[in-house]
């Protein structure tokens, strides 16, 4: 290195990589209430087809430009059978298969578009 | 067709009253008319670095007691035709005015005006709220400097939660030097951090300074300096014009680092 004083710790870097982290805390953390909604409706969706360990999953926000992304880790025990889950759908008349539609997120426009079949 | 424009940054102290001030007088100086508006109650001071402070007569809270019209509140700006200001009170506190009195002033402005410039106080409670309320768009001032850069984070996740979508970024007092040397976040870092697009770049300048000790907008001065330049391109761009940014670097004749880099420093 040509020039010592140029090598003291980048301290912009340091700035950046903190400004990242706290940024996507308080993105999440407004939110915090929205986020738990929808953990628990998220689960119980997917405790119909597999038994989830509530113990070990993760359920996090993670933050990159604008994109906010969700990250969800469930560590599944067990998956239940086909003929028990159909007779569960029998009977639940809430959820019908053919009305569930593909949601995209939108990178740039930032809102939610429903895919139409 | 006006627009109702808000300054707001979430941290005191980064440039918001400083940009109003400016870009008002830039706009006027594009032959716009322009009401800037001074929400931050209590602690005033637009009127200051516009030069008015001793033509205030009544404030907007005169207005909203009926205490005088809308019009007569109005001190005008004789160096620039169409600009006029709309001074807070000094005397009392932010709990005065509500979101729906502050609407209503500046929708009635709207008709007369073809910009209306909020500039918002500190903080993000009722005053915030208060100067916000009317805004169509809204302009974020920061400094590249973690509590700016994280404050105005939130800022901007309050207007988009009120439904406040168009939203462009001010970086203030960058330094060139410093971000050459890696020891400044650049435009293009913050940029990255709140995702927004941006109108403009001001430089960190005693210029500035001194203007607010004439009470004289830079824009205004006999000579241009940078931060004007910097200024009259944002109301270029808010009129719709594409104007290239500033390269901050240069006119500043920074040999040294410009060395440094050479050499592989
Ligand atoms: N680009 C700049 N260069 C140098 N000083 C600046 C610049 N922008 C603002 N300042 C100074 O920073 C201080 C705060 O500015 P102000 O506009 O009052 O901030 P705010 O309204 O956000 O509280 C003032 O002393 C002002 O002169
Ligand atoms: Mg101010």
């Amino acid at each position: 290195m040509l020039f010592p004083w140029n090598n003291n710790a980048n301290s912009k870097d340091c700035a950046k990589s903190r400004l990242k982290l706290i940024i996507a805390h308080d993105r999440a953390s407004i939110n915090s209430d929205m986020l738990m909604a929808m953990r628990e409706e998220i689960l119980d969706v997917v405790a119909r087809y597999v038994e989830v360990d509530r113990e070990e999953m993760e359920f996090s926000l993670s933050n990159d430009q604008r994109m906010t992304s969700l990250t969800a880790n469930l560590p599944i025990r067990q998956i239940k059978r086909l003929g028990e889950l159909q007779k569960q759908l029998q009977e639940n008349n809430g959820i019908d298969l053919q009305k569930i539609e593909v949601v995209e997120i939108d990178r740039n426009e930032d809102n939610a578009k429903s895919n139409p079949k | 067709m006006s627009r109702i424009i808000v300054v707001t940054s979430g941290k005191g102290g980064v440039g918001k009253t400083t940009t109003t001030s400016n870009l008002g007088a830039a706009l006027a100086k594009q032959n716009r008319s322009v009401a800037l508006i001074d929400a931050d109650f209590g602690l005033r001071n637009l009127d200051l670095l516009l030069g008015l402070e001793e033509r205030v007569v009544y404030t907007a809270l005169d207005v909203l007691a009926g205490e005088c019209r809308l019009a007569q509140a109005l001190v005008k700006d004789k160096r620039l035709k169409g600009l006029v200001l709309l001074p807070a009170a000094q005397n009392r506190n932010k709990e005065a005015v509500r979101p729906e009195q502050m609407q209503k002033i500046a929708t009635a402005l709207a008709k007369g005006y073809d910009y209306i410039l909020i500039d918002c106080p500190a903080g993000i409670e009722l005053g915030f709220r208060n100067a916000i309320s009317a805004a169509q768009e809204a302009l974020i001032v920061t400094t590249p400097e973690v509590a700016a850069v994280r404050d105005a984070d939130r800022v901007i996740g309050l207007l988009e939660a009120e439904g406040v979508n168009k939203i462009s970024l001010i970086v203030n007092r960058v330094k060139p030097h410093m971000v050459e040397e890696n020891k400044m976040m650049s435009v293009e870092d913050v940029l990255e951090l709140l995702g927004v697009p941006l109108i403009g770049v001001v430089p960190d300048d005693e210029k500035v300074i001194e203007s607010t000790n004439r009470g004289e907008p830079l824009v205004l001065g006999e000579h241009e300096s940078t931060p004007a330049i910097a200024y009259t391109n944002i109301a270029r761009r808010l009129e719709g014009e594409k104007v290239p940014f500033l390269d901050l670097l240069a006119n500043q004749g920074n040999i040294l680092s410009r060395l440094r880099k050479i050499f592989g420093g």
